[in-house]
């Protein structure tokens, strides 16, 4: 076996060729991002968006850091809720996951279907807005961004993949040791689920990290608005970049390099999320794996 | 009293089970909060919804929200595009993805970990972030393409006024941003392939393209139904952030990119129109439950172990 894998590498340049065409589709439109951000205003209405700006200008960079409060305060919104509803999220989904695997607990079938239901049927947008908005009273505060992920069905599923692995016997010996049922979650299933935990809580982290869907519903509060609502808001709103930036110094609208200033907040949103993204990547795509094998 | 015996008998189980009910207990809460509970608001897709009277005070309508809503002619544009655009992206992006994920089982590992990454990072960016990117590639007058138009001495084309580009331009961002990811199945799926098969293959003269065809393909086949299975019987849902950040919510731009779910949150937050709102989220709710029993079970028809449930 090695020594096919050892000649198919040296032995297909055009599949080489193939994947650098590919990467190059990736990678092309972002370095395009990135110097649009450090062109000023000028010179993309001379030059259009260039791949290498004809002279490299910070100024919208200057922009953004002159005022940062708007962006900080996304920023920290963004934290808050990826930190705390990927904890959250964890917590309930192992927990209900773990009582699903004992099968000698009357209700673990039920409990299965009662979570795999909402996969198949689901009330739609209206109800859930109305649910959210005149039944709990959660629209502009952080548990509108953090309690409708708290357990996603199919991430649910995965976890209980994972522990219908794990040996019954270690349960039931410690449950004749005299251990309870939460401790015996706490202190053995939970830590032989690391993995588990691990992938399926950078899954999470994501979906929390990039959500901007429940801050278009549920958020009207400025300063409760994350990252990514925060970028859209910014994408179609040329007022709400201004009216950010400007605010506590007075200067000339028409000035402010509106342009490049979107990209540059626009990279400085998806910055953190490249530096993750190598550390992430092995996780899930173990996670991956798992998934598409249990399906 | 028999019904008396089967109730005590069942709560002296439960009673018996409680701490494991506790510790689901929080869990049970939300999914029962926000699926559950959201179901009974189905009802005001039959009434006349008046703000002041709340929900259980407004008038019953019967199906008047639903006649209004197929009679408009957005029902029709909304459920071709959902339809189409969403076929052509599993077709497309499934076809795509086993191709990639053939090919990168033919590199070496050093290879694979480096394209791999590459391909794998789009599908990190939120929607929001490749609405910035696929504005950098078609803004009128600035954009990328347009520039390399002009280059080329072809005349600029303004992509945010033309419907026709639209289902092109939504399928190669659907690419953009999942291919990689739906690769990596597919070459996780290739390399649990027994080795054994490959070197018999190579020992009777098979050629590389030949185990392939022969062995690779037909052995991932349960992984692409899957997630045909998977996609199909979601195909009435679409990705929102794609259909709503990449066309920037062009209005002109709505007979080609107008799909269910944009149409249900305009009709929702922007006109207010609750009635059609909830009409639509309705009729979407119920096509999708009958996709996705109705592809299951035409897989378990064909072949019982891949289908779902």
């Amino acid at each position: 076996m090695r020594k096919l894998n050892a000649e198919k590498a040296g032995n297909q340049p055009w599949i080489i060729l193939i994947f650098i065409f590919l990467s190059l589709l990736i990678v092309f439109p972002l370095l395009y991002v990135i110097s649009v951000s450090m062109t000023s205003d000028a010179d993309i209405a001379r030059y259009g968006y260039r791949l290498i700006p004809k002279e490299a200008s910070f100024l919208a960079y200057d922009y953004i850091f002159q005022t940062p409060k708007a962006l900080l305060q996304s920023y920290l919104i963004t934290i808050i809720v990826t930190t705390a509803g990927t904890v959250l999220a964890l917590l309930l989904t192992s927990s209900i996951a773990y009582v699903m695997t004992r099968k000698d607990y009357r209700y673990s079938r039920l409990m299965t279907f009662f979570v795999f239901f909402t996969l198949l049927f689901n009330a739609g947008l209206v109800p859930s807005y109305i649910v959210a908005t005149n039944v709990l009273h959660i629209q502009d505060t952080l548990w509108a961004l953090i309690l409708p992920y708290g357990v996603s069905a199919w991430f649910t599923m995965l976890m209980k993949g994972f522990m219908d692995g794990l040996p019954f016997e270690i349960i039931e010996s410690a449950k004749i040791d005299g251990a309870s049922e939460w401790g015996i979650f706490a202190r053995i299933v939970l830590p032989l689920s690391k993995p588990a935990l691990a992938t399926i809580g950078l899954f999470y982290a994501l979906a929390y990290w990039n959500d901007w869907w429940l801050a278009m519903l549920y958020i009207q509060d400025e300063k409760l608005i994350p990252l990514q609502y925060y970028l859209q808001r910014i994408m179609t709103n040329i007022e709400f970049l201004t009216k950010n930036m400007q605010a506590g110094i007075s200067v000339d609208m028409s000035s402010i390099p509106t342009e490049s200033a979107r990209m540059a907040i626009a990279i400085l949103a998806a910055g953190p999320m490249l530096f993750a993204f190598p550390f992430f990547q092995k996780y899930l795509i173990k996670g991956l794996t798992v998934g598409s094998i249990k399906g | 009293m028999r019904i008396g015996t089967a109730l005590r008998n069942e709560g002296k189980h439960f009673w018996r089970g409680k701490s494991l009910f506790l510790l689901s207990l929080p869990a049970i809460i939300i999914v029962f909060v926000f699926y559950y509970l959201p179901m009974y608001g189905i009802v005001i897709a039959f009434k006349d919804i008046n703000y002041a009277k709340g929900i259980w005070g407004s008038e019953w309508t019967g199906l008047d929200n639903f006649k209004f809503f197929f009679q408009s002619q957005d029902a029709m544009r909304i459920t071709r595009n959902t339809l189409l655009l969403n076929g052509i992206f599993i077709a497309v992006g499934i076809f795509c993805s086993v191709v990639i994920g053939l090919l990168m089982a033919e590199l070496g590992r050093k290879w694979v970990r480096i394209f791999q990454t590459v391909l794998f990072f789009p599908y990190f960016l939120s929607w929001v972030v490749i609405g910035f990117v696929t504005y950098i590639l078609l803004n009128p007058s600035y954009g990328v393409i347009n520039k390399a138009l002009e280059w080329m001495n072809v005349a600029p084309v303004d992509w945010y006024s033309i419907p026709g580009y639209w289902p092109v331009i939504l399928t190669l961002t659907y690419l953009w941003k999942n291919v990689g990811y739906t690769a990596i199945i597919f070459f996780t799926g290739l390399i649990a392939i027994d080795t054994t098969y490959y070197e018999a293959a190579s020992i009777d003269g098979a050629s590389r393209f030949q185990q392939i065809r022969k062995i690779s393909i037909p052995l991932i086949v349960p992984l692409i139904t899957l997630l045909v299975i998977l996609n199909v019987g979601r195909i009435f849902y679409s990705d929102f952030g794609l259909f709503y950040f990449i066309p920037r919510d062009a209005g002109m731009l709505y007979s080609t990119t107008d799909v269910v779910d944009t149409y249900v949150f305009r009709s929702l937050r922007v006109t207010g129109d609750l009635g059609m709102a909830s009409a639509a989220s309705l009729y979407q709710a119920i096509v999708g439950l009958v996709l996705v029993f109705s592809t299951n079970l035409i897989v378990r028809k064909f072949n019982k172990e891949n289908a779902l449930f």
